[in-house]
């Protein structure tokens, strides 16, 4: 199975349509970037803090239990039996000393080895299995892991670089920034959304739309493109951070600039402000930095909103979309109910967050079976170099995301730009 | 023993709850809350593990108008009628002045081009005081079963 993809620029400022929609280049997206050369956020170490403790999760299409074994280590493993295929663990989270295929009971340590087999040796020395079968041979499949200032990372590569270089220094500032203190877990959003999965990637990477879609955070002044910001991106332009200070234009600047476009800034306040409330955490003013690492997560901080997102493809027509919250284990109450009275911001129904949905559905409804000229337009902020850029107004992060998508699925255009 | 009149009261005030969502009428539908009321969107994946994170969460009535008021004029969502089923009204009983209702609901959303899905089902768990012009919601919990959220989640439950 190869690709042939007619690029009409090596400065991925047009990307075909049919990209999105194609079940082979689905299939090649698992094979190379989800089960490839990557690491994938798989969970939060809070979220496992005591040896047994467990989750499952996807990496792609690929099911994965990770598991905390008795000596403090964190394993991850493909969950589906080296039997018959099955999903060994069924349930989402728990505690366990072993994980039992319910189907013929094979079951497997928490590092995945396989330890035991029902009637191995049949009964009365009828059934069972030949002499020659090694067990040790037999166990779930493993992923390399790493955790990073609390984060769970797994790759399906033993060769790929360590999850630092992976990261690179932008995104290990980032999460050192948002993880710098022992986290409290506060709960989970789920939606799904019926679009493909690299369009919400790419919406990650466009502060473009942000002040344009998101109504909310122009009219409510919570965060416009008048604003100090920016975008930061790796060395291979295959993540990115997005960035904005809180307070440094005025509703003065805001008006010029958005003038056409009908700013209600100045008719409109909300009679419970203390959903806006910034209270600052951190060495810096920026009220606003979500980082999307390449190919499944991005990290937020909106005001005083934390949250990882995790993205798991489901076929080329739907992903699920994960919102992890956390606070800080040394939160009083009253910071607690901040974060919490801010989560109406964000997730499937937040007031900033919601049209990111209808966006991508109506992006993803629209652009089915197309030819293989038609594509999209992306050269906000520039064609050419893909590189930082210290203005709100550019959509560039979205050209570094294909340029890397494109080197890992061996699609790249002759004279691509990296 | 709950009255008969006060029964049949938290039953009409159900129906109008279904009633005016339906309807797209957000600013009649508001009028159903007490002035001190509460009203959250839990999934129940939070509920089960003890975590406090809703999807919606107007800890006040002036937090619900701000959702109404930006729902009309600063957010733009799927455009759809939704239908509302709520049925097992079960008045549990007296809840410091008011009662504790508990109730179910199915939800059903279409889109402009008459294409329809089960979009939410779950609980209502809430408390309803009788003011002077009659049964209010001061606490709304919806809890939803199908608490991955299908397509976004922008007029309320």
């Amino acid at each position: 199975m190869s690709i042939n993809v007619e690029w009409q620029r090596s400065d991925y400022s047009r990307i075909p349509y049919w990209l999105y929609h194609d079940p082979d280049v689905y299939a090649r997206e698992q094979d190379l970037i989800f089960r490839g050369p990557t690491w994938s956020y798989l969970c939060l170490e809070a979220e496992m803090p005591e040896p047994g403790d467990f989750r499952t999760t996807w990496v792609g299409d690929t099911p994965v239990l990770v598991s905390r074994d008795r000596d403090g280590s964190v394993h991850a493993v493909v969950n589906r039996c080296a039997h018959r295929g099955a999903a060994v663990c069924r349930h989402t989270h728990g505690n366990t000393k072993v994980h039992t295929c319910i189907y013929h009971r094979w079951s497997y340590d928490l590092t995945g080895k396989l330890i035991g087999i029902p009637f191995q040796r049949g009964i009365r020395g009828e059934g069972g299995m030949d002499e020659d079968f090694d067990k040790s041979e037999h166990g779930l499949q493993c992923l390399r892991v790493a955790c990073y200032k609390g984060i769970v990372f797994g790759s399906f590569s033993q060769t790929t670089e360590p999850i630092e270089d992976y990261l690179g220094p932008m995104m290990c500032g980032h999460i050192s920034r948002l993880m710098c203190k022992p986290l409290r877990v506060l709960g989970y959003q789920r939606q799904r959304i019926h679009g493909n999965w690299k369009l919400y990637l790419e919406n990650l990477r466009d502060t473009y739309h942000a002040s344009l879609l998101h109504e909310f955070l122009v009219t409510f002044g919570l965060d416009r493109a008048t604003q100090k910001g920016g975008v930061e991106m790796d060395a291979r332009h295959r993540h990115n951070l997005t960035y904005a200070h809180a307070g440094s234009d005025s509703d003065a600047d805001a008006k010029e600039a958005y003038g056409d476009q009908q700013l209600n800034s100045d008719k409109l306040t909300l009679l419970d402000p203390r959903l806006l409330e910034f209270r600052q955490e951190y060495d810096d003013d920026r009220n606003l930095a979500i980082s999307t690492m390449f190919p499944n997560a991005a990290f937020q901080q909106l005001n005083n909103s934390l949250a990882t997102r995790q993205i798991q493809p489901k076929g080329i027509d739907a992903f699920d979309l994960i919102w992890t919250y956390f606070g800080y284990a040394d939160d009083d109450q009253d910071m607690t109910d901040h974060r919490l009275r801010q989560l109406n911001l964000f997730g499937p129904g937040g007031l900033v967050s919601m049209e990111d949905a209808e966006a991508i559905e109506i992006a993803h409804k629209a652009s089915r079976n197309e030819p293989p000229d038609a594509t999209t337009v992306v050269e906000v902020g520039g064609k050419g170099e893909i590189s930082d850029r210290a203005y709100r107004v550019n959509d560039v992060p979205i050209r570094g995301f294909w340029s890397y998508y494109a080197e890992l699925m061996d699609i790249e255009p002759e004279g691509a730009v990296r | 023993m709950i009255a008969v009149e006060a029964r049949l009261a938290i039953d009409d005030l159900f129906a109008d709850y279904g009633a005016h969502l339906d309807a797209d009428r957000l600013e009649d539908w508001l009028e159903l809350f007490a002035e001190d009321c509460v009203y959250q969107i839990v999934p129940r994946e939070n509920v089960e593990l003890g975590l406090p994170v809703t999807l919606i969460l107007c800890e006040n009535k002036d937090m619900l108008r701000d959702r109404i008021v930006s729902l009309r004029q600063a957010n733009e969502y799927s455009i759809h009628t939704d239908k509302h089923l709520i049925s097992n009204v079960r008045i549990k009983g007296k809840a410091g002045d008011g009662y504790a209702v508990e109730a179910n609901y199915v939800m059903y959303q279409a889109n402009n081009e008459g294409n329809g899905s089960l979009f939410s089902f779950g609980t209502y768990v809430d408390e309803v005081v009788f003011a002077d012009d009659g049964p209010k919601f001061r606490t709304k919990t919806v809890i939803v079963d199908n608490w991955s959220i299908p397509h976004m989640l922008s007029t309320p439950i």
